[in-house]
């Protein structure tokens, strides 16, 4: 008899190691004991659970959602569009997705962050939606642009768009980076470099999509999102740990 | 691994980045643009049981408080049961199980308050002790770590639990373990979080 079983093993090579002593914050703050491994159990199978009661129809549109009436934020006007897709090539239908950015000059609406760009009066630099029956998601924004960061004395963020996903079970929550095609920042970050496996990054980087581009109004990219998998289970009778 | 199948291969994890507020807690970063921000309500008012607080510290390796963290809770109501189609069986109205907190700018603590939960039944067989499922964030971590907070005050039910239980040092199994006070007759259970070094916190691969 099939039923969902498990969630796919997470395949820790196309991770991030904890420690990666170029990314210099990561040394303190990277456990050295190694992880214990935990089969799913009903903990790990379930997740938070979100609707369209949680989040507005408005709060993917970065072009809007803290401009002034009849203002728009500085910045060349993008659409950042994809699916969320698992391992398996299944849509994830109905999973909350989440963005935070800094804005065309590459400065950050936070109260920690000093970088002399200005902030942009027209723009919050977050957005949130729900993907719909297919696993589909866009938001409208402006490029960010690349920051300056104490790591080593002359590092550039390549510009990016943080991005947080949730799935259906809370193994599958990721927080990741979306970076943009052509982008010559990016093989120099320590951040971006912290990733072992070329392809995986090939993979956060957003692809100019020249056919979901509106003529004389924005420029499309496209990013794909991939979440664990799971697979059917046929038997499950084992006891080794419960 | 496994390339000649036509399995997808996982979008890579990167950190949250010191200003994840923005995205996530926007009201911390300094602005108010959401109708209501998510996570800061996890049990909700109709939910049985204990209410508790739960409050604590994330140690980096040189033994400072984190003051730019986000931990997310994941967690069975009184009865065992998670806000979930797969969960085990009803919730009450309201409640969500999961909440967002982050720590204190100025200290690094944190704190949310909650039900204590039930024991949820086990992998296979058995039940686990009552527990939270915490994932941490943080700039300078790459990849969210998962660990699981568990209750002083069940000393029979973690003595069972599977998982307590999978840890071969047994000294270790203590660092999963919150010590219970009393504050103004609330239950405040706190949970210190060491990323790195004695007494580092077990953290797991899901």
């Amino acid at each position: 008899m099939m039923k969902p079983g498990e969630f796919h093993q997470r395949d820790r090579d196309i991770h991030p190691p904890a420690l990666t002593p170029g990314y210099k914050t990561s040394v303190a703050r990277s456990p050295r004991y190694s992880l214990i491994s935990l089969q799913n159990s009903v903990s790990e199978i379930t997740g938070p659970v979100f609707g369209h009661n949680d989040v507005d129809a408005g709060d993917n549109d970065l072009l809007t959602n803290y401009a002034k009436a009849g203002q728009s934020p500085i910045g060349e006007r993008i659409i950042l569009h994809g699916r969320v897709l698992d391992e398996n090539a299944r849509p994830v239908p109905n999973t909350l997705v989440e963005i935070w950015q800094a804005n065309a000059g590459g400065r950050y609406r936070h109260k920690k962050d000093t970088y002399l760009a200005p902030i942009d009066p027209n723009f919050g630099g977050c957005g949130r939606t729900v993907t719909d029956e297919n696993g589909y998601f866009y938001f409208r924004t402006v490029k960010p642009g690349a920051y300056p960061w104490r790591n080593y004395v002359n590092n550039w963020r390549p510009a990016h768009i943080h991005v947080s996903v949730f799935g259906t079970a809370f193994v599958q929550r990721l927080i990741t980076q979306c970076y943009f095609e052509g982008d010559p920042f990016i093989p120099l970050c320590p951040i971006v470099q912290t990733i072992p496996d070329a392809d995986a990054i090939d993979q956060l980087t957003a692809k100019l999509d020249l056919k979901a581009t509106i003529p004389l109004d924005t420029v499309a990219y496209r990013f794909d999102i991939i979440l664990r998998g799971r697979r059917s289970t046929l038997f499950e009778n084992r006891l080794e740990g419960n | 691994m496994a390339k000649h199948l036509d399995y997808l291969r996982e979008s890579a994890s990167q950190t949250a980045g010191p200003y994840v507020h923005i995205g996530l807690a926007p009201g911390a970063a300094g602005f108010d643009i959401y109708r209501r921000e998510l996570g800061w309500d996890i049990a909700g008012p109709n939910a049985k049981g204990e209410r508790i607080r739960v409050e604590g510290l994330v140690i980096d390796g040189m033994g400072a408080p984190i003051k730019d963290v986000m931990l997310e809770i994941w967690q069975a109501n009184a009865e065992g049961h998670y806000a979930h189609p797969e969960g085990g069986g009803p919730v009450e109205e309201g409640f969500r199980g999961w909440g967002r907190v982050i720590t204190d700018f100025a200290t690094g603590e944190w704190g949310f308050d909650t039900v204590k939960p039930g024991k949820t039944r086990g992998r296979n067989i058995g039940t686990q002790a009552p527990h939270l499922n915490l994932w941490i964030v943080a700039r300078g971590i790459n990849i969210g770590l998962n660990t699981r907070m568990y209750f002083a005050d069940e000393v029979e039910a973690n003595a069972k639990d599977p998982v307590l239980n999978l840890i071969e040092w047994e000294n270790r199994r203590a660092t999963l373990i919150a010590q219970r006070i009393e504050r103004d007759g609330l239950p405040v259970y706190r949970f210190e979080i060491r990323l790195q070094g004695e007494a580092e916190t077990v953290f797991f691969d899901l």
